[in-house]
């Protein structure tokens, strides 16, 4: 299948642009959806395959989970599901080198942070409040840090964080350590000058720094064609003289080749921007229920589920029988159930420890 | 010792640092190939190079994110602001990411970084050039605030926040660039972040002063001696963390204080050292602490008007003699 979208297929070589890769007007492209394409043909091995299978449906479980969590007040402050995103994680997840590359990301981050292979104990004890989250409970869902996996966070300020992700990027170019940054937000962040200018330098400065706008359609209650003029959001890569490419991002085949795509771009210090094209299942956060859908929509796009996908592919390749991911899901079931345990027994945070991490030295004369 | 102007003392200190430390570097507009916009860092891109001295465009809020980013994955970046004013395009970085980020992630990441650059009155620049942002940046717990006073302190104290691993606002002032002083020229020369220097012994009152208004409190010191009053000085040289203890010490001594600061009064640097001080030393006040601060207003640009707005040697004058019921 073509379609009237546009991306990179394959990485400049070089460092040099291949001028028919930069996006400057739309182009006939090709895609590679499980339903066209075969995950050998993409360099996937069954195995692996498998895992990434695993891996979404351990996101789906934990995010049920937590919701129920957040019901019996277990959980406070925002809790802003993935689900139905998990393709993008878990595709960028298998496509970066992880704990070299880096990756940072908006206040939706449980799925990057179990994608990257952060474990549900840490990820559930910090939705929890306690000592063992992978914040030491200090940053609760929306910032989920890890530096052994190179996650910069979670942040909860709408583009805040994207000239950041263009800065670790920045440092990854001056060490020369080969690494990439991969800087996620969302299709209601673009609109911020924030990402304007960040993706100005990132392209002034060549940096090694895929820019991804995981369009999930709302802004809160905001559809895309409300808050923004050019809904096809890849395009704004022409005004950054970077190329610009769109995915299914309800795909885990096209995530996954996608994000290796620009990940090798970004190897040669060529930024872009690539659009995921995804959807959120529940309301924006908690609070919402998600009133501005319709019905209809939400069954539509749960017929392209990423997971069901998955599990369609891995049963018709023979890959796979049902009863077989049967037995993944409620392996994954027993791990996010037992990570609600270990959540639950992990103490609270010391009181005296609300003064440590605020600066590097210990003894520093706060205001008692 | 050699003598040097501020801006000099402040490029001896980055040139130095970044001598020691290639993963220093300078970035900011007009930095490099205009040599600095007030001539700070003038030299500088031809001894480092494009590499890490670092010309931006005129995106505050994107360059200082960069340096935060950078930071955070191991570099130690030297982001300069044209002036402070312009930094509130950049605000929600510094209060957001830079001052918190350490703490949200439970200690596992720090930032290392200095944002510099001129801070408050330079002259007839009206209200959106003249703003003093000590008060704003110290009220967040995760920056440090360093206004130094003279050329010697403004490079100890520059190293010092150069190597130091949490994020520095360092205010400088753009009518002290051309102000000359003795600099060390030790290579390690550092001074503390945090420790007020007490630059002239008295036993009448307290005067405290920071940057500019140091040199305001000097003067009204001069003043008051040649009435036989000799006051002491304090200049804080750390805005935060603040040196309350050499200021309290000082009131213990003389039992009256006048804090002289050119920031707008409202919830400022003054309000809060008024407060600390009542709060722990006030049983050897004998007079009610006075401040002579900017007016409540934003900046005007007429001549009497803007020498009408800062503080002046006069007033605090005045307030000294008051609070010690000369008059
Ligand atoms: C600067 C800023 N403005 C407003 C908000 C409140 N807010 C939080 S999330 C959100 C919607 C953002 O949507 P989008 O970027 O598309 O991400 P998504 O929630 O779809 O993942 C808003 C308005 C905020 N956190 N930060």
């Amino acid at each position: 299948m073509t379609r009237k979208t546009a991306r990179a297929s394959t990485p400049p070589a070089n460092g040099e642009q291949d001028p028919a890769n930069v996006i400057r007007t739309e182009v006939e492209y090709k895609s590679f959806q499980s339903d066209e394409v075969s995950h050998t043909d993409l360099g996937l091995a069954d195995d692996q395959l498998l895992d990434m299978y695993r891996n979404m449906l351990l996101q789906r479980r934990f995010e049920e989970r937590a919701a129920q969590m957040y019901g019996k007040q277990k959980i406070s402050g925002f809790l802003h599901l993935y689900i139905g995103q998990e393709a993008v994680s878990t595709g960028v997840a298998n496509a970066m080198k992880i704990g070299e590359d880096s990756v940072i990301t908006a206040y939706r981050d449980h799925g990057i942070a179990l994608a990257m292979g952060m474990t549900s104990n840490e990820c559930m004890a910090e939705l929890f409040g306690k000592v063992d989250g992978c914040s030491k409970g200090k940053g609760g869902s929306m910032h989920f840090f890890s530096a052994e996996k190179r996650l910069f966070g979670g942040h909860g300020i709408v583009g805040g964080h994207i000239p950041v992700g263009v800065g670790i990027a920045f440092a990854h170019k001056y060490k020369e350590d080969g690494g990439v940054c991969i800087c996620f937000f969302g299709d209601g962040a673009i609109n911020q000058g924030s990402f304007h200018e960040a993706a100005n330098l990132a392209s002034l400065y060549k940096l090694p720094v895929v820019l991804v706008v995981e369009n999930n359609e709302y802004a809160m209650g905001t559809a895309v064609h409300r808050a923004s003029a050019e809904t096809d959001l890849f395009k704004q890569a022409t005004g950054y003289n970077m190329p610009g490419a769109l995915a299914d991002g309800m795909d885990v085949f096209d995530c996954y080749r996608a994000f290796s795509d620009h990940i090798a771009m970004a190897r040669d210090n060529q930024p872009s921007l690539l659009e995921v094209r995804t959807y959120r299942y529940r309301g924006h956060s908690m609070s919402d229920p998600g009133k501005y859908r319709t019905k209809e929509e939400m069954e539509n796009k749960k017929n392209a589920d990423p997971i069901i996908r998955l599990k369609a592919y891995l049963v018709g390749h023979n890959l796979a029988t049902n009863e077989s991911l049967d037995v993944i899901d409620e392996d994954v079931k027993r791990e996010v159930k037992a990570s609600v345990e270990f959540a639950e027994k992990s103490p609270q945070p010391p009181l005296e420890s609300i003064y440590e991490d605020v600066y590097a030295q210990k003894d520093y004369p706060f205001l008692k | 010792m050699a003598e040097m102007q501020f801006r000099e003392a402040l490029r001896a200190a980055m040139v130095e640092e970044m001598e020691r430390d290639d993963t220093i570097f300078l970035m900011g507009e007009e930095v490099a190939e205009y040599d600095g916009a007030y001539k700070v860092s003038e030299g500088m891109l031809a001894q480092f190079g494009a590499k890490r001295v670092i010309d931006t465009p005129i995106s505050e809020n994107g360059f200082a994110g960069l340096g935060i980013g950078a930071a955070l994955n191991g570099l130690r970046p030297i982001v300069e602001f044209m002036t402070w004013n312009f930094s509130f395009v950049a605000i929600d970085q510094l209060i957001n990411n830079a001052a918190k980020i350490r703490y949200m992630s439970g200690g596992q990441f720090k930032v290392p970084i200095v944002f510099r650059g001129p801070n408050g009155a330079a002259g007839q620049l009206a209200a959106t050039h003249n703003t003093s942002t000590e008060s704003i940046y110290a009220t967040f717990p995760g920056l440090k605030v360093v206004a130094p006073s003279n050329p010697d302190d403004a490079k100890g104290l520059l190293k010092s926040a150069i190597r130091d691993d949490d994020p520095v606002i360092f205010l400088e002032s753009e009518v002290m660039f051309g102000w000359k002083g003795d600099v060390s020229e030790e290579k390690n020369y550092l001074i503390p972040i945090g420790k007020a220097r007490i630059a002239r012994q008295g036993d009448a009152v307290t005067i405290v002063g920071h940057s500019k208004s140091y040199w305001v409190a000097m003067k009204t010191a001069e003043m008051l001696a040649e009435d036989g009053i000799e006051a002491e000085v304090i200049d804080p040289r750390t805005i935060r963390p603040l040196d309350i203890d050499t200021i309290l010490e000082s009131i213990r001594k003389t039992n009256r204080c006048v804090i002289i600061d050119e920031s707008n009064p409202f919830a400022s640097i003054s309000s809060e050292m008024t407060y600390q001080i009542q709060e722990r030393a006030f049983d050897y006040l004998d007079a009610p602490i006075m401040r002579i601060t900017a007016k409540d207003t934003p900046a005007p640009y007429a001549k009497n008007l803007m020498e009408y707005y800062m503080p002046s040697a006069q007033d605090a004058y005045d307030a000294c003699r008051k609070v010690m019921y000369v008059d």
